[in-house]
């Protein structure tokens, strides 16, 4: 196939055909573009559900986790629930900005910024349900090993004490990676915005980036290496994630299966997330030039796979608990479908393992209104995974007199939405002040942008771009 | 001269011209020079002669660094400073130790490539002997901007702008200090 018949196949990545110019002014106008009264009350709204949040948190760390509808045996509900939650929805950020650049796939570069942001503002989230839940958040640093007068140290054998380094360091790293990815553009901003305010913010953290080419060199191989790292990290964390569940010898938490389908689960609620975010701020930020159907359309064909491979998880968890020849795995497993929990479970599998499956159909997967709805399904789908998981093997434990049921209280629910409030006012934030869009990267995949003689694609300027790869190369080009 | 010249500026807006220009100016053996432009373009730092970074040494170093803490922290709190026996299991074993020798090798990798960048790229430095000229601001824009320094032992002024209209740039210019 020769690069010209590549050029008529292939769907642009950025529609309109805009100059370098073009992009810079597009992006940066976003933030020099007055604050709206729209944005404002948007923003009050969600500062507002946020402030509700750190209210409830507020009265569980003055009164104690009693305030919870937690009993005994339920010693995880929501608080868990929804740190599996927020954790997994990061995923996709690191799965976007790490892994789909290690395969080259240019459409990432209109969403990736976005999508790291959504990362770390959810680790934020997942933090703070996860010290709230430990009950004295005061006493957060006894997670950690450091030299104490009782001259005790954590017990490292505690998967426990793994989530404390995979969450941390997860945390750590999207940083870094997102902050590096945005110096260029901070440096382009510096030099176009007007207000003097704004150049010497801008100026400050971009920390005097100037587009050197022999920075570029630096810069080229410190991206790769990042996302040559986070790309098994991400996979990491998840499945120490599950090893919080799997190393317990409860029947439903004990089980193989859990750290592929724990990651696959979290790429697929991430995608949600990203999809239920960016469908909406396309719209409002008009950004349809560079978030285009085609990349909605690769994020619902992601989806449609990580779906199924949840699905496939949900399916195969019932014929080893009956493989197993364990009573109590099996019965765990019928009560899962058919016990107290059992709206809960099917809640999970319409959304999850039904609701995808339109995605088939490549109409569907470029129909924006319904695409929406799905991501919500999804979202929603992803929430009661997790919330089946924990109840459903802690409300019947081994003893019969000891089981229980559980409902969250008002504290529990109010967190819940407090943690959104804190997302969607973090992101509201970032659209607003930050380049939403990688603007150097999209520069680096327009037609014509990157020299014709390079790639042996020669025959003629304008289709050689075809074959070049998205911003950053190999070590050694 | 009242005011000492820095160097000389040229402007192009071709990224293949830029390459042909890019290609003379390392043959004509310039040193101290530089092309600024708003995207990485392929290619450019081979055409430069740049030698390849040692950035991926500082991370390896990293790597090294953060496995070792966390085998050492594991092993020496486990089984050297308080051993404590739980569930008869052993006190240190590297198979368990796995998950945070990951982690904290992925951490000291990514800190130490950050930081490896920040010292090569020489960041932050929040000043640029350039940072006022005009060309040099729209280089973060859409504009491929060389620079010869003054400083390189073949400059002069005149040769220098006469070179890079040569090579098809535009807007060429001596930059002074301001």
């Amino acid at each position: 196939m020769t690069a010209q018949h590549h050029e008529q196949v292939r769907e642009p990545l950025v529609l309109g055909n805009p100059s370098l110019r073009d992009v810079t002014a597009r992006i940066a106008s976003i933030v020099e573009s007055k604050i709206s009264m729209k944005y404002l009350l948007t923003l009050g709204f969600t500062a507002t559900m946020a402030g509700w949040g750190l209210f409830a948190l507020y009265y569980t760390i003055t009164t104690g986790i009693g305030v919870w509808g937690l009993n005994n045996p339920i010693g995880w509900g929501w608080d868990i629930t929804n740190f599996v939650f927020w954790i997994g929805i990061g995923h996709a950020g690191t799965l976007i900005s790490a892994i789909l650049f290690l395969f080259r796939q240019k459409w990432r570069t209109a969403i990736n910024r976005s999508a790291e942001a959504m990362t770390i503002f959810a680790v934020i989230c997942a933090l703070t349900m996860v010290l709230s839940h430990t009950g004295r958040p005061w006493l957060f640093y006894w997670l950690l090993p450091y030299p104490n007068q009782m001259q005790m140290w954590v017990n490292f054998r505690s998967p426990l004490a793994w989530d404390v380094f995979a969450v941390n360091t997860y945390f750590t790293v999207s940083a870094l990676f997102w902050f590096v990815g945005l110096l260029p553009d901070l440096a382009t901003l510096r030099n176009y915005v007007k207000s003097d305010l704004a150049k010497k913010i801008y100026g400050f953290f971009s920390f005097g980036w100037t587009g050197s080419t022999r920075s570029w060199h630096h810069y080229e191989i410190a991206y790769m290496i990042l996302a040559g790292i986070s790309t098994p990290l991400v996979l990491s964390v998840h499945s120490v994630v599950s090893f919080d569940f799997t190393v317990g010898i409860l029947p439903g938490w004990h089980t193989t299966i859990f750290p592929p389908y724990f990651v696959a689960g979290a790429i697929f609620s991430g995608f949600a997330m990203v999809m239920t975010l960016l469908v909406i701020c396309r719209e409002i930020l008009d950004l349809k030039q560079f978030i285009t159907l085609k990349h909605l359309d690769n994020m619902n064909k992601i989806m449609l796979a990580t779906g199924m491979m949840v699905g496939y998880a949900y399916i195969l968890e019932f014929f080893i608990a009956w493989y197993s020849g364990s009573d109590w795995e099996s019965w765990i497993f019928i009560n899962r479908a058919f016990g107290d929990y059992a709206w809960a479970y099917w809640t999970m599998f319409t959304c999850n393992v039904v609701s995808p499956q339109v995605f088939w159909f490549a109409s569907a997967r470029r129909n924006i209104p319904l695409m929406f709805i799905i991501s919500i399904f999804i979202n929603i789908g992803m929430w009661f995974e997790r919330f089946t998981i924990i109840a459903t093997t802690l409300h019947h434990d081994f003893l019969p007199a000891s089981w229980g049921y559980y409902s969250p209280t008002w504290v529990e629910i109010s967190i819940f939405i407090g943690t959104f409030g804190i997302f969607l006012t973090l992101f509201l934030l970032f659209a607003k002040f930050v380049p939403v869009i990688a603007i150097a990267e999209v520069k680096s995949i327009l037609p014509g942008a990157q020299p014709a003689h390079h790639h042996g694609h020669d025959h003629d300027h304008d289709s050689a771009h075809a074959a070049v790869p998205a911003v950053a190369t190999e070590g050694g080009h | 001269m009242s005011k000492s010249t820095i160097g000389v500026v040229g402007e192009f807006t071709d990224v293949n011209a830029l390459t042909a220009a890019v290609a003379k100016v390392t043959d004509a053996g310039y040193q101290r020079w530089d092309v600024y432009t708003p995207y990485p373009v392929h290619g450019l730092d081979k055409t430069m002669k740049i030698k390849r970074s040692y950035l991926t040494y500082i991370s390896f170093a990293g790597l090294l660094g953060g496995i070792t803490t966390a085998l050492g922290l594991q092993w020496w709190t486990g089984a050297v400073d308080y051993p404590l026996n739980i569930g008869g299991k052993q006190l240190f074993a590297w198979q368990f130790s796995v998950p945070i020798d990951f982690e904290l090798s992925i951490l000291g990798t990514a800190l130490m490539t950050v930081m490896g960048l920040f010292h090569l790229c020489r960041l932050p430095t929040w000043y640029n002997k350039y940072q006022d000229d005009e060309s040099f601001k729209k280089a973060t824009d859409d504009t491929f901007v060389i620079a010869i320094d003054a400083d390189d032992d073949r400059f002069s002024a005149d040769n220098a702008q006469q070179f890079l209209r040569q090579l098809g740039a535009q807007n060429v210019h001596i930059v002074h200090a301001s």
